[in-house]
């Protein structure tokens, strides 16, 4: 009886090894080794041409060794920590803009009867179904200088006698692409929340004297606290790290972390200043998850 | 006046008539029972009562006024659902005080009102903690105090002690009389549980397929049934088919097929040859071995057919010569009683000539 209670324990140990490590080690090899290397390297001497510089060489002349100048560099130019502002108030706006066009969406389809809520759900994620670049360049032609809406938006700011504007290259159209790409990653969330809230409760609230603006702000609302935090981390953190949409749709003024990161690899190819940004935003962003954490904790404990 | 006035209330869902042209009338202070089995549309009258659902036809009528246009949230009555919809992002304190806040009542009037119904159902202690931190039973009387504390006209309870386990269902229906006596609100009650009905109710309608079968005060229910249909629901009861064999002043004279004849309480309106439904209760059936019993004017021989030893009583089926079943109730007063028959045993059943009910068909 023992003995194959023991023997139990040992296949089932087993199995979950088996189950567990594969992933485990994926997440160890092509996650924490990488950010290890990050970090290291934030600490080196950008080679000559990218890469690193070596940790020792023949020629004192040459760069080498290690260094805390990258540091130094990101914080003695407040230009960095603009863009990381900049940065965080894209998010920001964003996760807002997300928010309030979301929650109606997702309320809406949680109260729609059950036999019509998956092809709701379907239809927000559909535009997953073709290429992220293609759907951004699709901006660019909605937002172009030719296109209906400029025309639209020139014509009418001309009857008031306001100068024509650029809708693309602007910092507007990295917020409009920003928005569309992640809107689903506000919606999906808070569907699922608000579809397990029991309606029951909004009854109650009304049998006890709540007006239907009530019972959304006593009710529906609290209760939806954990899916707007999970939302949210879903739009804000992706936002923060995006380089593509800037890139295609923002001027040249509308640099973001991402492009500043991609901008260090790709084109002056100073690795190590790329790695010390790459580090300042992920310390940032789980600042922000551990801010979120702590607000949305003691509120979550019902969900 | 009464408090409550159900005037001719249909309400159909579809080809489903859930509320058949139902009349009623609720006297303020009283705990009244709405009891059926499920399905028979006592919900569906409560939701209404309540303002979730309106009637098709007819009108509800609250101290005289029409509620027709009076929405849920401004009507004075309030529900217990059966899951007790707490919210459970709140404080016991935060949804007791949850219906004072929606009437805007003043901070110092929360705090006593809070105060009085927290110490009507014990939970002072309880006060700021979680409904998931707290007991099923500990719940139920946190949605009877929210439902209470604003002094509602009229607090419907809509099966409130389904969820709760037998004997803390007795709890709560004696802390429920007690309540009630103490707050002087007058309550609708809905159960099909007809112990609970009987229990608790100061009168009971009992509602069978959206239609109010008959109205009448627990005791009255039980040994006066108007139908085969409430006979059967309340509680258990033996049926025999029977043919009205004469009509006299002070008795029916009935007879049983393959039984004989019996002698019953009279009935107006029956001729000889009525046919009908002879219908009795297990604990008026006396049983014996012995035939003591043929002092009783119905007697009859049979075999323990099925024995039910339920601790307090002992139910016996014991079958006749007509194979009809009859149901006798023993209380089990004394221990290792000389007259605990087995299946099998052959045994004498009889019961009073002023017992049983005759229902015409």
């Amino acid at each position: 009886m023992t003995d194959s209670g023991h023997k139990h324990t040992r296949a089932a140990r087993l199995a979950k090894y088996l189950m567990g490590g594969p992933p485990l080690l994926f997440l160890l090899l092509l996650f924490a080794v990488p950010s290890v290397i990050m970090v290291l390297a934030s600490f080196r001497y950008p080679g000559e041409f990218g890469g690193l510089a070596p940790l020792t060489a023949a020629d004192p002349n040459t760069l080498q060794g290690v260094t805390l100048e990258t540091y130094q560099f990101f914080f003695s130019d407040l230009i960095y920590i603009k863009v990381f502002i900049k940065s965080f108030f894209m998010a920001l706006a964003t996760t807002l803009i997300c928010l309030i066009m979301a929650y109606p969406l997702a309320l809406l389809i949680a109260l729609s009867p059950k036999k019509n809520r998956n092809l709701m759900v379907l239809m927000v994620i559909l535009p997953f179904a073709s290429n992220f670049l293609i759907r951004v360049y699709a901006w660019m032609i909605i937002l172009g200088p030719q296109s209906v809406l400029s025309q639209l938006v020139n014509n009418f700011l001309h009857l008031f006698g306001n100068a024509p504007v650029h809708l693309l290259f602007s910092p507007f159209a990295v917020l409009i692409a920003m928005v569309y790409v992640h809107l689903p990653f506000m919606v999906l969330p808070l569907y699922s929340n608000l579809e397990k809230h029991d309606p029951s409760l909004l009854d109650a609230a009304q049998d006890l004297g709540a007006n239907g603006w009530q019972r959304f702000w006593r009710v529906t609302f609290p209760l939806s606290l954990p899916g707007i935090f999970s939302g949210s981390a879903l739009v804000f953190i992706p936002v923060l790290g995006m380089f593509a949409i800037p890139d295609i749709l923002g001027g040249t003024g509308d640099m973001l972390i991402g492009n500043l990161i991609k901008e260090q690899f790709i084109g002056t190819r100073d690795w190590p200043f790329g790695s010390t940004l790459s580090i300042m935003l992920t310390i940032a962003v789980l600042l922000i998850a551990w801010l979120a954490a702590k607000l949305g904790g003691h509120r979550g404990h019902y969900a | 006046m009464a408090q409550l006035e159900i005037r001719n209330v249909t309400r159909c869902f579809g080809d489903l008539i859930a509320v058949d042209n139902v009349s009623l009338n609720v006297e303020a202070g009283e705990f009244f029972t709405l009891l059926g089995p499920s399905g028979c549309g006592k919900t569906t009258l409560l939701r209404m009562i309540a303002g979730f659902d309106l009637p098709d036809s007819g009108q509800i009528l609250l101290d005289g006024k029409d509620l027709a246009n009076i929405p849920a949230e401004k009507r004075p009555i309030h529900t217990v659902f059966q899951s007790y919809a707490l919210f459970p992002h709140m404080t016991v304190a935060e949804n007791i005080s949850f219906p004072l806040r929606m009437a805007r009542r003043s901070k110092a009037e929360i705090n006593k009102m809070l105060h009085v119904a927290l110490e009507q159902v014990h939970l002072t202690d309880k006060a700021s903690a979680y409904p998931h931190e707290l007991s099923g039973g500990q719940n139920q009387r946190v949605a009877l105090a929210r439902g209470l504390v604003n002094r509602p006209l009229l607090l419907l309870l809509d099966e409130p002690l389904g969820a709760l386990d037998a004997k803390l269902r007795q709890e709560m229906q004696i802390d429920l009389i007690n309540l009630q006596r103490e707050v002087g609100i007058t309550f609708v009650f809905v159960t099909h549980a007809q112990v609970e009905a009987l229990a608790l109710s100061h009168r009971i309608a009992v509602m069978d397929q959206g239609k109010i079968v008959q109205v009448d005060e627990p005791a009255k229910l039980y040994s006066f049934p108007k139908t085969r249909f409430v006979a059967d629901f309340i509680g258990h009861i033996n049926q025999f088919e029977a043919q009205v064999v004469k009509p006299s002043h002070g008795h029916l004279c009935l007879a049983i097929s393959g039984l004989g004849e019996i002698i019953a309480p009279p009935l107006e309106g029956v001729v000889a040859g009525d046919k009908g439904v002879f219908a009795i209760r297990p604990e008026q059936v006396r049983i014996s071995a012995h035939s003591e019993l043929t002092e009783l004017k119905n007697h009859f021989s049979g075999v323990v057919h099925d024995l039910l030893y339920r601790g307090e009583v002992s139910l016996y089926k014991v079958k006749l010569a007509n194979g009809a079943m009859n149901e006798a109730l023993l209380p089990n007063s004394a221990p290792g009683r000389a007259e605990l028959f087995e299946v099998g045993d052959t045994v004498n059943l009889g019961w009073r000539h002023d017992a049983g009910i005759f229902f015409h068909d």
